[in-house]
């Protein structure tokens, strides 16, 4: 069943769930975020309305910066602004930034500590038809690599404007992770935000899990839909009680979380829109390797380039859906010690 | 602020100091650049006793004008100088690039956060400085009265980087932003035509949007006024090209793009130090 106290979307299971890309959230959140703080600005590279801010640049125009198609530009001339006491949040694609700054970003921005924000939005495969050289698979690893750099993927719209808020006041270095297509609301506006918190969106009606499933970004519906499943198999028979946890922020790790419910489930299943190396799921390994060693399988891209497609089209083909989600989880159940 | 006999002699007399501040420090390193730091001296000396409105012992100040060296890599210079101004004691230079030491081979904000930043990797300073003048803009609008200045090599207007920045401050007229190049002609593997050709490099700046300035890198009285002519530009940011002499006041080191990136031995160290403890003034 859904965490109670989490107050998620009553329409989750139902067709009529809203659609909205976390790049819209973002948005919102950044014009609240400047109308809060005057010392927030804006830079982009020429993808501002694709990318969403448009709705600050237009509210704030002397505030925006538009640097033109020249992302090691972005994030250079935002660690100049913040070193002026400036919030800079500068957005791109995640393919440009930080596929094509990652040094800028490094020594001008993380080695430097400058508090600036790293918005890559169109991330993932689920950027659809325009193909692999745009889908942004290997950001996560990028950047969660680098010391001082905090790294949150949001589960949802709202989240996302929820976790740019705070951003706005983290007071150091952070990559927000953003989709290009829609992706079920699971959260409301009276969802408790922590930053840095993990929480469990569902547990077992009654006792003990079998599988926690950890999750990353816009695939939380589906493993939200694969748990409820699981738990009550459509064609009857008997069911696999599983825990699903939402890890929006990569790092800092919630380390405590994630070995408490490894010590309960014993089995882990990771769900990212990302390269299996590297990602949220190596991050967890790595948490888990340390702390209680459990069995894994990992839901991602597997050591592949995408292609052109219909998002949904694209996330079954490379094994991020539904059926993907509770094929790990039955498969992870039997290699469980 | 002009310059008179007196104050040219005491800047000779400091940027001679600092010289042999390079070269001890460099000598005890056993690693490091030579060439760049000596080019540059009068330079940083001129900024450091004469242009930039600075408090060494009050480097947070807010008022302060704003200095990004962008080559990181010639920071033997700007560590002696820094020493000589007061910000730290000139005794800690002999621990450049030691286990241990606040001086890292190229300059890291975290344990010299008197630094506006970190620098090495080359071509992104301009850009940090733009930001900081952008910034400044937005607080101050024109009446600006802070200056931003960005030290950068001739070899880093290789990178792409560079060029975004310069763009980018045309584009917004950003007059309080002043770039001084380093035109020594070398880079590691040799002459900067030779490895990539920047000439014609003053035409390039115009073309991006800059006023330019061409003056010799080791004259105070024609440095200074270059610096008091971008101060007077309102229009546009200012680059001045400033034509440097690699290895300068070392005769055996001037010119020779050999001494780019390493240190003298013992006996060049030497031979150096005799040279600079003789200059008569």
């Amino acid at each position: 069943m859904l965490n109670s106290k989490l107050k998620l979307n009553p329409k989750i299971f139902s067709t009529d769930c809203e659609q909205i890309p976390t790049r819209k959230g973002f948005g919102q959140g950044l014009l609240l975020a400047g109308e809060n703080d005057k010392n927030v600005v804006g830079l982009c590279a020429d993808l501002t309305e694709s990318t969403q801010m448009n709705l600050f640049a237009d509210k704030f125009p002397e505030r925006f910066v538009q640097v033109g198609v020249a992302e090691q530009n972005l994030v250079t001339v935002a660690s100049g602004m913040a070193a002026m006491g400036k919030i800079p949040f500068c957005s791109s694609y995640a393919m440009f930034s930080p596929g094509r700054n990652w040094e800028q970003i490094r020594t001008t921005i993380t080695y430097n500590d400058r508090k600036v924000v790293i918005v890559g939005s169109h991330s993932g495969i689920s950027v659809g038809p325009d193909g692999g050289t745009h889908q942004a698979l290997e950001d996560i690893a990028l950047m969660r690599v680098m010391p001082n750099m905090d790294v949150i993927n949001p589960c949802d719209a709202i989240e996302a404007k929820k976790a740019t808020l705070a951003l706005a006041k983290t007071g150091k270095p952070a990559y927000l992770r953003l989709g290009r297509a829609n992706s079920a609301v699971v959260t409301t506006e009276e969802t408790p935000f922590n930053m840095g918190k993990a929480e469990i969106f569902w547990m077992p009606d009654v006792g003990l899990a079998q599988v926690g499933i950890i999750v990353t970004g816009g695939l939380m519906h589906r493993a939200l839909l694969a748990a409820k499943e699981l738990e009550n198999p459509p064609a009857g028979g008997e069911g696999i009680k599983t825990k699903v946890m939402n890890l929006f922020s990569i790092k800092p790790i919630d380390a405590d979380a994630i070995t408490s419910l490894a010590k309960e489930c014993k089995a882990i299943v990771t769900v990212e829109e990302h390269q299996i190396a590297g990602g949220m799921g190596s991050a967890v390994a790595e948490v888990l390797a340390a702390n209680y060693p459990a069995a894994m399988e990992f839901i991602g891209v597997q050591d592949k380039f995408g292609q052109s497609g219909a998002p949904d089209e694209l996330i079954e083909h490379y094994g991020m859906g539904k059926n993907s989600i509770k094929e790990a989880v039955k498969r992870v159940l039997k290699r469980k010690i | 602020m002009l310059l008179n006999e007196g104050k040219i002699l005491e800047l000779s007399k400091k940027a001679n100091d600092i010289r042999i501040s390079i070269i001890e420090m460099l000598l005890e390193a056993k690693s490091g650049h030579t060439a760049g730091p000596l080019g540059m001296t009068d330079i940083f000396t001129l900024f450091y006793f004469h242009v930039l409105k600075h408090d060494p012992k009050n480097p947070d100040w807010e008022e302060r004008d704003r200095f990004i060296l962008s080559n990181g890599h010639i920071c033997p210079v700007y560590y002696a100088t820094m020493a000589h101004a007061g910000y730290f004691p000139v005794e800690e230079l002999k621990t450049l690039r030691k286990f241990g030491t606040r001086l890292q081979g190229h300059p890291h904000r975290e344990y010299m956060p008197w630094l506006e930043t970190s620098s090495g990797p080359l071509g992104s300073g301009l850009s940090q400085a733009a930001g900081m003048a952008l910034a400044e803009r937005l607080d101050h609008g024109l009446n600006t009265h802070r200056f931003i200045y960005c030290f950068m090599s001739d070899g880093e207007l290789n990178e792409g980087n560079s060029w975004e920045g310069a763009m980018l401050a045309g584009k917004h007229r950003l007059r309080n932003l002043i770039a001084i190049v380093d035109r020594n002609n070398i880079q590691i593997e040799g002459d900067t035509e030779e490895v990539m050709p920047l000439e014609p490099l003053a035409d390039k700046w115009r073309a991006f949007n800059w006023h330019v300035i061409e003056v010799g890198g080791h004259d105070f009285t024609s440095l200074n006024q270059a610096v008091e002519e971008a101060h007077a530009i309102h229009e546009k940011p200012t680059v001045i090209i400033a034509y440097t002499i690699p290895g300068k006041g070392v005769s055996f080191m001037e010119r020779d793009y050999k001494w780019h990136g390493k240190p003298p031995n013992k006996e060049e160290a030497a031979k150096a130090l005799e040279e600079l403890r003789n200059v008569r003034f």
